[in-house]
């Protein structure tokens, strides 16, 4: 309803009855599509990631609180919400890099084709060549720029050669930094540009060829150029990975997304298509922080 | 679907070599850091173990009496635990306000051009072999400081009632107060560095508000670095009395190496570490056991002063770390 | 106001007038010091140093057997202790977090950074010396590595501390097992202080003397059996500064030269390596 009321007001005063009829009209059937693709969201087509019931401790503190969502298979799905509302700490589940600390840990489930990922038998490392993740603040590895992206492809298959020259050549071009890195690949990463180096991160997490890629605020350390250039690199990765971003920026989720989940407070209030999300939001809480009206 | 899923489900769960290396990698280093437990726990028994024929025989009375007469096997340890702690005492009363002068003059009012040098100079002074600063004081300073302060101190001073005393002692060179003062030479650079790094820390801000509320530049330091840096500042001096107190060679040689009780300071003495140095490699049986038990006692004392120290820096960091939030 | 402000003044001057004087008194003393080292030290220093053995009472000779000695004492010494320091820093840095082991193992560390050298020696001592019968080269290495490991413990702690933990994730996040990840991303990350910590706790060590004075004591001759006694720099300097004959003090004021000389510039080397990655 109140979408509704707040586009009349910005309705054009010189407007016709009639065209107000059939703009109105418009938006009704919007609506209705909109809501029937709602109702179909409830079950992802082709989930990739099924998280059942998760909650996730700091020691004695419950930071996640009975999540229940399925991240569809190569779309991009976002994750927005203010900060500490928990966005971040789910996107650490998927690859369980919080296994790093001690007195963190889980309930419930997370299935990757149907299986829980969350399971003390899976091997962490192996996981986490399925999942890979790039970082809020770029982190070149102490090493020449092909031995970071080379560093993830050297630790589960033995390449020849040219074969991982080759995979190199690929991550970087996928990454949209070949061109600027072809000729210094023995170059420092750390002499890169921030935005580079970013690209060089998402380039080392493709090499190693994952299932999943998870993006933990991946410009927010950058300038708006290479912000842009990141967000065109997430469109196109899409085609071959499932891709999860984290955002406290709500255009880059609206712009890079498919699906956007809405947090607060360690729960998970919404979770749709961006569309509905951002134009039509069934909580109060969402349309609150999408608008910007919020606490 | 299924021969993907058992795919992964293989690949999942097939705990990789990386776990075990992992296991072997946290194990092996986790033994390396007992072994530092270890070795602490070692030397504490080794040491108590071969001292422990003294203790049985003298009891008590080892700290306490100051009679060491190695030809009759009587051993009694209060003159080097007293020289110990006295030649500490000097070296701290002379080491640390000069240390204090050369962190404010470094921290805060050398020009640029000037602090760097002088930092450096410092902190590599404080690398210089402790045997160098006695080989320094035996042959340069003792004579010069017998033929000069010395005699001067002793007309001056000497006739003092009570403190007078202390000012006593033929004009040698080797005595308790020139180890003390060697010693205060040697810790100078590790204090002084130690104070300019704490007060370097202190918050611009706050000195500039200080200066903007019209104080001076020593009651910037006085009431503003000072109590800023305080548990700091204190832990650095107990870290430079630990070394005083445990340092062998400078004493070695400019004590004096004598075991007699003296109330001057201008007479020769001894010090915990310097009998064993004297002694060690003469001594069997008893008197062995004795210079052993001597450097348990060193031990248990630099234990303490270093717990103490130990406690002040934690205070500051909770201090600091209260600040923050 | 005008005589309280007047007093402040005055107060402000004494004091700071005082801080230049005892930061002269300081510096004097210290020139004194280097003064007296670097003159009679290069006055002694000639070709005989390098290549005659030390002498017997009176007579001139060189020294060195003591500089191998405490060459051949010193690597083992950084040999024994470097791995033991660099892998207990490792633990506490990558593992222990805030324990109350690696709380236990951090302060006894601290303890035995500051313990009295003297003591250590006590302690090889009695675990080596007295069971063997004698003193040897190997007793001197081992006391002088327990005086290695703290200081490479410490330098190892804080260096890997100083990696950012999103390094560590993003490895991890690859796939990469924890060894693979403090191994080749971690160590590689802090080389340069890590290398620095090696040679601080050399530099520590070369000029320690009441140690050896239990342990490897010294010998006269010519000798690179790690199981006999083995003649080396400090005790050289300590016995032949203390002896009555000239010609003993000057090779001791010569000795005393080049272990400075060996300290300072490992100290600058370890300086200017820490500062490299900064600058970059």
């Amino acid at each position: 309803m109140t979408t509704q009321t707040m586009t009349d007001q910005t309705q054009p005063e010189n407007s016709g009855m009639g065209f107000k009829m059939a703009n109105a009209l418009k938006q009704t059937e919007e609506r209705t599509k909109l809501l029937e693709k709602k109702d179909s969201v409830r079950l992802v087509d082709s989930p990739r990631l099924d998280i059942r019931d998760l909650s996730f401790f700091y020691g004695k503190f419950k930071a996640l609180h009975n999540i229940n969502m399925q991240i569809p298979d190569k779309q991009v799905t976002a994750f927005i919400g203010p900060s500490g509302c928990g966005k971040s700490t789910l996107l650490r589940i998927f690859n369980r890099i919080f296994d790093l600390y001690p007195g963190q840990r889980t309930e419930g489930q997370i299935l990757l084709d149907n299986n829980d990922i969350l399971s003390s038998k899976v091997d962490v490392n192996m996981l986490r060549a399925k999942i890979g993740m790039v970082f809020q603040k770029p982190t070149p590895f102490p090493m020449s720029i092909y031995d970071n992206v080379a560093f993830g492809v050297r630790l589960y298959e033995n390449l020849s050669k040219s074969e991982l020259n080759d995979r190199v050549e690929w991550a970087l071009q996928r990454a949209a930094l070949w061109g600027e890195v072809s000729d210094k690949l023995n170059q420092s990463g750390a002499a890169l540009s921030g935005g580079q180096q970013q690209r060089l991160c998402i380039a080392r997490g493709i090499a190693v060829k994952p299932e999943v890629l998870l993006l933990d605020e991946p410009t927010s350390a950058l300038d708006p150029i290479s912000t842009t250039k990141i967000e065109e690199l997430v469109h196109e990765l899409k085609s071959d990975f499932t891709i999860a971003i984290v955002t406290h920026n709500m255009q880059q989720a609206a712009r890079v997304s498919d699906y956007t989940a809405f947090m607060y407070l360690g729960k998970l209030v919404e979770y749709d298509h961006t569309d509905i999300i951002f134009t039509n939001p069934g909580r109060k809480e969402t349309e609150d922080y999408i608008t910007g009206r919020f606490g | 679907m299924s021969a993907t899923e058992k795919d992964i489900n293989a690949h999942l769960h097939t705990q990789s070599a990386g776990v075990i290396w992992d296991k072997v990698f946290k194990g092996t280093s986790f033994a390396f850091a007992a072994m530092v437990l270890i070795v602490m726990l070692a030397i504490m028994v080794m040491l108590f173990k071969e001292a422990w024929p003294t203790f049985a025989h003298f009891g008590f009375s080892f700290l306490y009496t100051s009679e060491w007469d190695v030809v009759n096997d009587k051993f009694g340890a209060l003159v080097p635990i007293v020289g110990t702690l006295v030649t500490s005492l000097i070296a701290i009363l002379i080491g640390v306000p000069v240390s204090f002068g050369i962190a404010i003059f470094i921290s805060l009012m050398a020009p640029s051009w000037l602090k760097r040098p002088i930092g450096i100079a410092i902190e590599l002074l404080a690398a210089v072999p402790s045997i160098i600063y006695g080989m320094w004081g035996l042959f340069y300073f003792a004579p010069w400081f017998a033929n000069t302060i010395q005699p001067f101190m002793t007309e001056n001073l000497g006739g003092v009632p009570f403190i007078g005393q202390f000012f006593q002692g033929p004009p040698i060179g080797v005595s308790i107060f020139t180890a003390g003062f060697v010693l205060a030479i040697m810790i100078i650079p590790f204090i002084a560095s130690i104070m300019r790094d704490m007060f370097d820390v202190v918050p611009t801000a706050l000195k500039e508000s200080a200066y903007a509320m019209g104080s001076t530049t020593w009651e910037v330091v006085w009431k503003v670095i000072l109590p800023y840096t305080k548990a700091g500042v204190i832990g650095g001096i107990m870290l430079g009395l630990g070394r005083a107190m445990g340092e062998t060679m400078a004493v070695a040689f400019v004590v004096g190496n004598s075991l007699e009780l003296n109330t001057g300071l201008f007479y020769p003495g001894a010090t915990i570490a310097s009998t064993m140095a004297n002694e060690f490699n003469e001594a069997s049986g008893l008197h062995m056991s004795s210079l052993i038990a001597l450097g348990f006692m060193l031990f248990v004392i630099t234990f303490l002063v270093l717990s103490l120290a130990k406690w002040f820096l934690l205070r500051l960091e909770k201090s600091q770390q209260g600040d923050e939030t | 106001m005008i005589s309280k402000f007047k007093k402040r003044k005055l107060i402000n001057y004494f004091n700071l007038s005082a801080s230049i004087v005892v930061t002269a008194f300081g510096l004097v003393m210290l020139a004194w010091i280097l003064t007296v080292l670097f003159g009679k030290g290069f006055q002694h220093i000639n070709w005989a140093v390098f290549t005659q053995m030390t002498p017997p009472p009176g007579a001139s000779g060189g020294l060195i057997n003591a500089i191998v000695g405490t060459l051949l004492i010193t690597f083992f010494a950084v040999l024994i202790g470097t791995p033991i320091g660099l892998m207990a820093g490792t633990y506490l840095a990558e593992f222990g977090g805030k324990s109350r082991f690696s709380s236990a193992v951090r302060f006894i560390n601290d303890v035995l950074l500051s313990a009295p050298s003297i003591v250590v020696g006590v302690f090889v001592y009695a675990i080596l010396v007295k069971p063997q019968g004698h003193f040897s080269g190997w007793a001197g290495a081992i006391a002088l590595s327990i005086l290695v490991i703290p200081v490479v413990l410490r330098t190892t702690e804080d260096m890997l501390k100083l990696v950012p933990v999103q390094m560590r994730e993003a490895a991890a996040a690859l796939g990469a097992p924890r060894y693979k990840v403090t191994i080749d991303i971690v160590y590689k990350a802090a080389l340069s202080g890590m290398f620095t910590g090696l040679l601080l706790a050399t530099a520590r060590i070369m000029g320690e003397t009441a140690p050896l004075l239990f342990t490897g004591l010294n010998n006269q001759f010519w000798s690179l059996d790690m199981n006999q006694p083995m003649a080396n720099m400090p005790v050289v300097i300590y016995q032949y500064a203390l002896s009555p004959y000239e010609d003993w003090q000057n090779l001791a004021w010569a000795a005393a030269l080049l272990i400075t000389i060996s300290v300072l510039v490992m100290n600058i080397i370890a300086r200017y390596s820490l500062k490299q990655p900064s600058s970059r």
